[in-house]
């Protein structure tokens, strides 16, 4: 790739954006600062298309082979001869496909935002958080060193921090941003001790080398690999960075702050807690492939985590009243899909031709889903913009007014059902071949999920499009609200039909592309029993979804507390924390180390108390002391020291 | 010529004395008064030393001309401290003006 310093553009326009609305947006360029920060990232879009045009038209002879390139790399800090820190650019199909999917979506939400937050007290300051946050989410898919991608990381933690806490006024949404940081803080913890274990034993921080290294030391027959609690120490790394992986991708038991996240706008709900934050985890995972397929725990972690939490998100999904959480739950089902589909590997039989199936699947779904559950936000946006409340009761009958957002919202939902031929049934289809195959229990839970999925997705679109009778007339739309939901309703529909299998190997054989089948007949026919009921209990308002709700009520009241997992995360904290640890801490740092400082002062103070009779003010008392003092010196030194 | 140890009497006498008054006076000028004793004799157990032991060199004498001139000097700030005291507390009298204390 000669002359590629446009890749960088992709980078350092967001920030500029950050950088000119963060320092100068309030004061000098509030009405426009929408359309400088939009205007930069339609830039910066522009060349990662043009960046990813190039580099899957590159070899079209050969689609198998594609190779990895490593761009701009310098030395940030160099520890040794053989470990340094470098920042570079990393392009390979994963990071070119992720730097599509982050600026499109990106584009999409400024652009919409252009309408949504417009009259806004800290609109400009909104665009510099977006630039900031679409600057991290970049970097964090470029880089080409375990430690950069660990900076972007933070970064990308930072500026979600930040705008879930944009309405600062609202406790509730500083509660949130606090809940957020906090936990993916802990989470980010073993990612970075995992990020210290790996590079120790593999002597480097790059990417290419990490999995070199550790690969061909795995494979070894003659060095014992360390061993730590049973478990070989490379593996114990991978699970710490699986760890940091699930906290920020809001995985079971990681996922309590996701929900909450929703009180930040909702357009940055779309961009953050749906489509490119929160598949950073997988995006991780992914990067880290090879390693995280060398042995059988480490895949069984992510296959169990991943596959425990999308079930887990779908049945609390069914049952939550705010669109907005329903929506989270959702997003929190279909990582956890993302997530068990690159567990899968270990588990194939050996005969299987194309292991990496479930590699493919994971992240075409990650590709399609970033499109239909965007779209799903900014409609659930249009929707609480009409409605004034993110309540589900107060919504109904919208068809008539939102003829637009109902249009979108029905092609999402279908998408997400996996109904053909809409692009979340091409996903969906080969994470749950890669399933079949691997695992006869886990594409149970798999099936019975995509059920869910479909049952509580058209519970919302019956909830609140048709359920009441429709009234009103169409609800005058801002052409900058219409636009996103348009292209995005185009991706959400059509983005199936690319050839994922053939863009995504690197270095490898071409995939067979799976073969549509009779193996989609049960996912589809379980998503249309899913739609089924959905339309069954909430098409007109009747009394039946109470009735259901009392058939199963132990399970209902279960899952709309949510499993009481945040209770059980604040028994934890409040009770066992606190009182073993936090009030003994509060006991010491009371008692022995003020302790300590305020015996100090009152030491001195007593001192000076009893002593201060001398400073009497009477010049003549001085000039005594001074005499005596003067000539208690001459003695000494005339007499005694000689 | 009288003998050194006669001089140095005077001169140890002449500085007690203004020790005694720099402790007893009450009056803040009586007090710059005894410093000027304790300054002058000074002045004469330099010019002694000076020309009973090294009578062909000056260094002495020097020493206390340049004491006269700072002794002048000191006395002028004194007395336009004491001015200023006095405009104060109208007075010059050193136990009322113990302000400066603890």
């Amino acid at each position: 790739m000669p002359n590629t310093a446009y890749i960088l553009l992709i980078l350092l326009l967001p920030v500029f954006g950050f950088a000119l609305l963060g320092l100068f947006g309030r004061r000098y360029t509030r009405g426009f600062s929408g359309v400088i920060g939009t205007a930069l990232l339609f830039v910066s879009t522009l060349c990662a298309l043009y960046v990813a045009y190039k580099y899957f038209s590159g070899n079209t002879g050969m689609p198998a082979l594609r190779h990895t390139y490593t761009l701009f790399e310098a030395a940030w800090l160099s520890f040794g001869p053989d470990l340094s820190i470098n920042m570079g650019v990393l392009i390979d199909p994963i990071s070119a496909m992720m730097i599509v999917v982050v600026t499109v979506i990106s584009l999409m939400v400024h652009v919409f935002s252009l309408g949504y937050m417009k009259g806004e007290e800290r609109y400009s300051t909104y665009y510099a958080f977006l630039g900031l946050f679409t600057f991290s989410m970049l970097g964090l898919v470029l880089s080409s060193n375990i430690f950069e991608t660990y900076i972007f990381w933070e970064l990308v933690g930072v500026s979600s921090f930040l705008l879930i806490g944009f309405y600062y006024d609202r406790p509730t949404a500083v509660a949130a941003a606090k809940k957020a940081f906090i936990v993916t803080r802990f989470a980010d913890l073993g990612f970075l001790i995992g990020i210290l274990i790996l590079s120790f034993q593999a002597h480097t921080l790059d990417f290419g080398r990490l999995i070199n290294n550790l690969s061909s030391f795995e494979h070894s027959p003659f060095t014992e690999p360390p061993v730590f609690l049973g478990l070989p120490l490379v593996d114990w790394g991978l699970i710490l960075v699986f760890i940091g992986g699930a906290g920020k991708s809001a995985l079971f038991p990681l996922h309590i702050w996701l929900p909450d996240a929703m009180e930040g706008p909702t357009p940055v709900s779309a961009l953050i807690h749906a489509a490119t934050m929160v598949v950073a985890g997988v995006y991780l995972v992914a990067r880290l492939y090879p390693l995280f397929t060398l042995t059988l725990d480490v895949q069984q972690v992510v296959l169990y985590v991943g596959a425990i939490s999308a079930l887990l998100a779908a049945v609390i999904a069914c049952t939550q009243t705010d669109i907005k959480r329903v929506l989270a739950y959702s997003t929190m089902s279909q990582i956890g899909y993302m997530m068990f589909a690159l567990g899968t590997y270990r588990l194939f039989p050996p005969s299987l031709v194309d292991p990496k199936i479930g590699f493919i699947g994971s992240m075409f779904h990650l590709f399609t889903h970033a499109f239909f559950k965007a779209l799903l936000f900014l409609c659930a946006g249009v929707i609480i913009h009409l409605v004034h409340s993110n309540e589900m009761k107060d919504m109904g009958g919208l068809r008539k007014q939102l003829p637009l957002a109902h249009i979108c919202f029905l092609i999402a939902c279908l998408a997400i059902s996996g109904i053909p031929p809409f692009s979340g049934f091409f996903s969906k289809e080969e994470i749950l071949s890669a399933a079949w195959r691997a695992d006869r229990f886990i594409y149970t839970i798999a099936l019975f999920t995509s059920g869910l999925t479909a049952f509580y997705m058209f519970r919302l679109y019956f909830s609140v499009f048709w359920n009441k009778p429709a009234t009103g007339h169409p609800h005058a739309q801002p052409l900058v609200e219409s636009i996103p939901l348009v292209i995005l309703a185009i991706g959400a529909a059509f983005a199936g039909f690319i050839p994922f299998s053939h863009l995504l190997i690197v270095g490898g054989h071409p995939s067979v592309h799976s073969s549509i089948g009779l193996n989609a007949v049960p996912p589809v026919l379980i998503a249309l029993l899913g739609i089924g009921i959905a339309a069954w209990l909430y098409y007109k308002q009747s009394d039946r979804p109470q009735k259901a709700a009392a058939a199963f009520r132990g399970l209902y009241t279960a899952a709309y507390h949510k499993f009481y997992i945040d209770e059980l995360y604040l028994f934890v904290t409040k009770k066992i924390i606190f009182n073993c640890i936090g009030r003994p801490a509060a006991w010491i740092d009371r008692n022995i180390v003020d302790g300590l400082m305020n015996g100090l002062a009152t030491a001195t103070a007593r001192i000076s108390a009893t002593i201060k009779g001398i400073q009497s003010g009477r010049v003549q008392d001085y000039a005594w002391f001074f005499f005596v003092g003067i000539a208690g010196l001459a003695i000494l030194f005339i007499y005694i020291v000689k | 010529m009288i003998p050194l140890h006669y001089i140095l009497f005077l001169s140890t006498a002449l500085f007690f004395i203004g020790m005694y008054g720099l402790f007893t006076r009450r009056n803040i000028i009586t007090i710059l008064m005894s410093v000027e004793l304790i300054l002058n004799s000074v002045n004469i157990n330099f010019i002694a030393f000076n020309k009973y032991l090294y009578p062909d060199r000056l260094e002495g004498l020097f020493f206390s001309l340049f004491i006269i001139a700072i002794a002048a000097a000191e006395a002028a700030v004194a007395i336009a401290i004491i001015i200023n005291l006095y405009r104060n507390i109208r007075s010059v009298d050193v136990e009322s003006a113990d302000d400066m204390k603890f």
